[in-house]
């Protein structure tokens, strides 16, 4: 967990995104750039016609080279020289693929990674050894004796020796590094049943003794590595999301250096320093605008849906998306001291709030190893003590050592886990951290934000009712003249109808658009502009904009579209039996109008930042778990300190860094699965620790007993190994 | 019990030369993709002549 906080500390220092991107131009200079790979990520993708739709259409594109799709990570590695992810993206989104830019620099780690593949080797090693030793134990156990018997002990020690130093040495260096913070964790009482076994059965086969347990030394190193391996799996993947997540959008402005544009990198920026927004761009640093209007949209900083319209003298915040006119900003603070910064601050606040979360796992570790251990020097002590035969001692103190080993215990998480995040990932859910499953397990409230989570931020016309045929036309030539979103939510609507002959179309930033239509002035834009009255432009709460036409003002109202699913996934927590809650940062009307589509009973409206995360802090102490599902920079604090978080993939880094979970689609709908999905994984995580216990109750009074044989060990062990892993394999 | 003699060689050789194979799959990333190598069988891509380019190579890594 220690240097999960360290992580979290740099991410969140000050300004994630700062702090990444030198970072990250560095090693894609140094790995990806120069052979120009794009890795893109493909929640979608599912199937062979998948695989082959995407290359086909990558490979048709001028300028790339070689194409291929990884299904089992969903992702798309391109060879194209001097194309970046933005030429590329829009190709696949035509043809039904929604891609997100990845960091070539993560998955060069991944390729790299030695770990997983050196833990399969030994996997492979030990199930080798493992099973010819089984074929020749078969013949001990099927009463071989004397010379025979002999010759197969000293066959299976000559395998099982290496492999045992071999296959087993991550479970010694692990006890190794236990030992000397003097902590027990569950690979001392692992190496040392490893040890004591094979020393014993070197001993007894040199002195012709009836009981060798090789056989069994190899099982347990097999078994246990193929649930490190699979815990190994889960966390590669979690590791790999959340530096898949940290996407390698190098942040650069242009500043104007003695009235020259000159790209720059955000976090050279310096207060008093002049720079230029363009429209579609975000604002990199907080400043006073000097010259120039537009319009803002904050939804990521405060959840307003509808944007600002801003002109010379007013106060930008780094964030902000820049959408109609160019702007000229004078920055008054850069990086650290942006109020972007100010708001992750609070981030590092909240999560040292949650605490430390101690998994199921660890809490059963932490009971186990005293346990064993007491247990094998009590029956060496007993047994030596009532018949004074050091040999017979320790052939006991192995045996129970051997039968108890945590065989089922080191597979019974793993495989749940592996289970239920795979069956998430299918559905577009990606987890980043291992307890979190258990954590969503035991959450009782469900918290949302409204833009950008339950709805998708991008506004929908109500109804076109009030525009005749007429207007329609004016209004959709005029529409398709701005980038402004509910020019283009408009022109989205009327599609399909045939666009008026409009000259002279001119947008004026922060208004709208104007143009000459039939010798006559027409306007599209703010209610003030195109000449609506004061009272009508008062009852327009949800966003609106007016159609000025022969000196009348037609009304058009918006509605922020609601996410796929939503109702579906707001539906299924309820019928879970949790409570829903909406907290938003947008104004009443347009929060309550939400609410009552989704049937959420409690919401919140103008709920800033610092009001979210103390709301799911007073939820805490009132006793309540809270998961929160949130996208924006204001749901951060919010989403760190409660018990599980989850953040859509459109959210902005630095809430996804903050999330437990990501939903790498579109629909809202897998969020409810996966409660039912945890709450079932919590369910089998219990019930292996119960199977694997019973299994120990049953076999360890026969090993202090001194009735144990190599059979009975092997036995023990794979059944239980077995029945773990199929119980695990029923999450549903 | 003399055939034990080859038998048992025999028998380790042919495990020996499994797990060789395990592992030249291992160092070939043949464990990188296991679905979307399932997946890929079932295209009709490539069914009638072989992919162009270099033996070995088809793609970045």
């Amino acid at each position: 967990m220690a240097d999960i906080g360290a992580d979290f500390d740099t991410r969140f220092s000050a300004c994630p995104a700062c702090d990444a991107a030198p970072l990250a131009e560095r090693i894609a200079g140094r790995a990806g750039a120069d052979r120009g790979d794009v890795i893109l990520s493909l929640p979608t993708a599912h199937c062979a016609a998948c695989i082959t739709d995407v290359e086909r259409a990558l490979i048709a594109h001028p300028g790339v080279r070689a194409a291929r799709v990884n299904l089992s990570l969903r992702r798309v590695a391109i060879e194209a020289p001097g194309l970046s992810a933005d030429d590329l993206i829009p190709l696949l989104d035509r043809i039904g693929y929604p891609a997100h830019e990845l960091d070539p620099a993560a998955l060069t780690a991944t390729t790299a990674d030695r770990q997983g593949r050196d833990i399969l080797m030994r996997i492979g090693v030990s199930g080798f050894a493992m099973m010819n030793i089984m074929i020749l134990s078969v013949a001990v156990w099927s009463g071989a004796d004397a010379a025979t018997r002999d010759m197969f002990h000293w066959i299976s020690g000559a395998i099982a020796l290496p492999t045992v130093a071999f296959a087993g040495q991550p479970f010694f260096a692990s006890a190794w590094r236990a030992l000397r913070a003097r902590r027990l964790g569950m690979d001392v009482p692992i190496s040392l049943a490893l040890i004591l076994t094979s020393a014993i059965s070197v001993f007894e086969t040199v002195h012709s003794g009836p009981h060798a347990y090789f056989d069994g030394v190899v099982m347990l190193c097999f078994f246990l590595l193929v649930g490190r391996y699979l815990d190994y799996r889960t966390r590669a993947v979690a590791r790999s999301a959340a530096e898949e997540l940290t996407a390698l959008e190098v942040p650069r402005a242009i500043a104007l250096v003695d009235g020259v544009e000159t790209p720059v990198a955000v976090v050279d920026l310096a207060p008093a320093d002049l720079i230029l927004i363009r429209p579609g761009a975000r604002v990199p640093a907080d400043g006073v605008i000097e010259t120039g209007s537009s319009d803002i949209d904050r939804s990521l900083l405060t959840g307003e849906s509808v944007p600002v319209a801003v002109g010379p003298g007013e106060m930008l915040s780094a964030g902000e998306v820049n959408l109609t006119g160019p702007l000229t900003l004078r920055v008054t603070a850069a990086g650290r001291d942006s109020a972007l910064a100010r708001l992750t601050a609070l981030v590092a606040a909240a999560e040292s709030a949650r605490g430390r979360y101690t998994s199921v796992a660890d809490r059963a570790s932490r009971a186990y190893a005293p346990v064993v251990h007491l247990l094998a020097l009590a029956s060496l002590a007993g047994w030596l003590l009532t018949t004074g035969d050091a040999r017979l001692a320790l052939n006991v103190a192995a045996a129970v050592l051997i039968i108890t080993c945590p065989c089922a215990l080191g597979l019974a998480v793993p495989a749940v886990v592996t289970a239920a995040s795979g069956r998430l990932f299918r559905r577009g859910l990606l987890i980043k951290d291992g307890t979190a499953l258990e954590r969503l397990a035991d959450c009782d409230t469900v918290v949302f934000d409204k833009t950008g989570t339950l709805t998708m931020g991008t506004p929908q016309v109500v109804t076109l009712d009030g525009l005749d045929a007429r207007a329609r036309a004016v209004a959709l030539t005029l529409a398709r003249a701005s980038g402004h979103p509910l020019s283009r939510a408009l022109a989205a609507a009327l599609d399909g109808t045939a666009p008026a002959d409009v000259s002279d179309l001119r947008e004026v930033p922060g208004f709208g658009v104007e143009g000459t239509w039939q010798g006559r002035p027409v306007r599209l834009g703010r209610g003030d502009w195109t000449g609506a009255a004061a009272d009508d432009v008062a009852a327009a709460p949800g966003g609106a904009t007016w159609l000025g036409l022969d000196g009348a003002a037609l009304r058009v109202d918006f509605t922020d579209r609601l996410r796929p699913g939503a109702a579906a996934c707001v539906a299924g927590l309820k019928a879970r039996g949790l409570r829903v809650m909406l907290l938003s940062g947008d104004g009443p009307a347009a929060v309550a109008d939400i609410a009552r589509r989704l049937g959420i009973a409690e919401w919140r409206a103008q709920a800033t930042p610092q009001d979210k995360a103390a709301a799911v802090a007073d939820l805490a102490g009132q006793g309540a778990r809270v998961l929160m599902v949130g996208d924006g920079l204001n749901d951060t604090a919010a989403l760190a300190g409660a018990h599980a978080s989850i953040s859509p993939a459109s959210a902005l880094d630095a809430a996804r860094v903050a999330s437990d979970m990501v939903l790498m689609g579109v629909d809202l709908a897998p969020v409810a699965e996966a409660v039912g999905v945890a709450r079932s994984a919590a369910r089998r995580i219990r019930e292996n620790f119960a199977l694997s216990i019973l299994y120990n109750i049953v076999a360890v009074p026969f090993a202090v007993a001194g009735l144990a044989t190599p059979l009975m060990a092997a036995l023990a062990m794979s059944l239980s190994s077995v029945s773990v892993t199929l119980n695990a394999l029923r999450v549903r | 019990m003399e055939v034990l003699v080859f038998l048992i060689p025999v028998s380790l050789g042919l495990g020996g030369l499994g797990l060789l194979a395990f592992l030249w799959a291992l160092r070939n990333r043949q464990y990188e993709d296991p679905k979307g190598d399932a997946e890929r069988i079932l295209s009709t891509e490539w069914d009638d002549r072989p992919r162009p380019g270099k033996p070995g190579s088809d793609g970045p890594q």
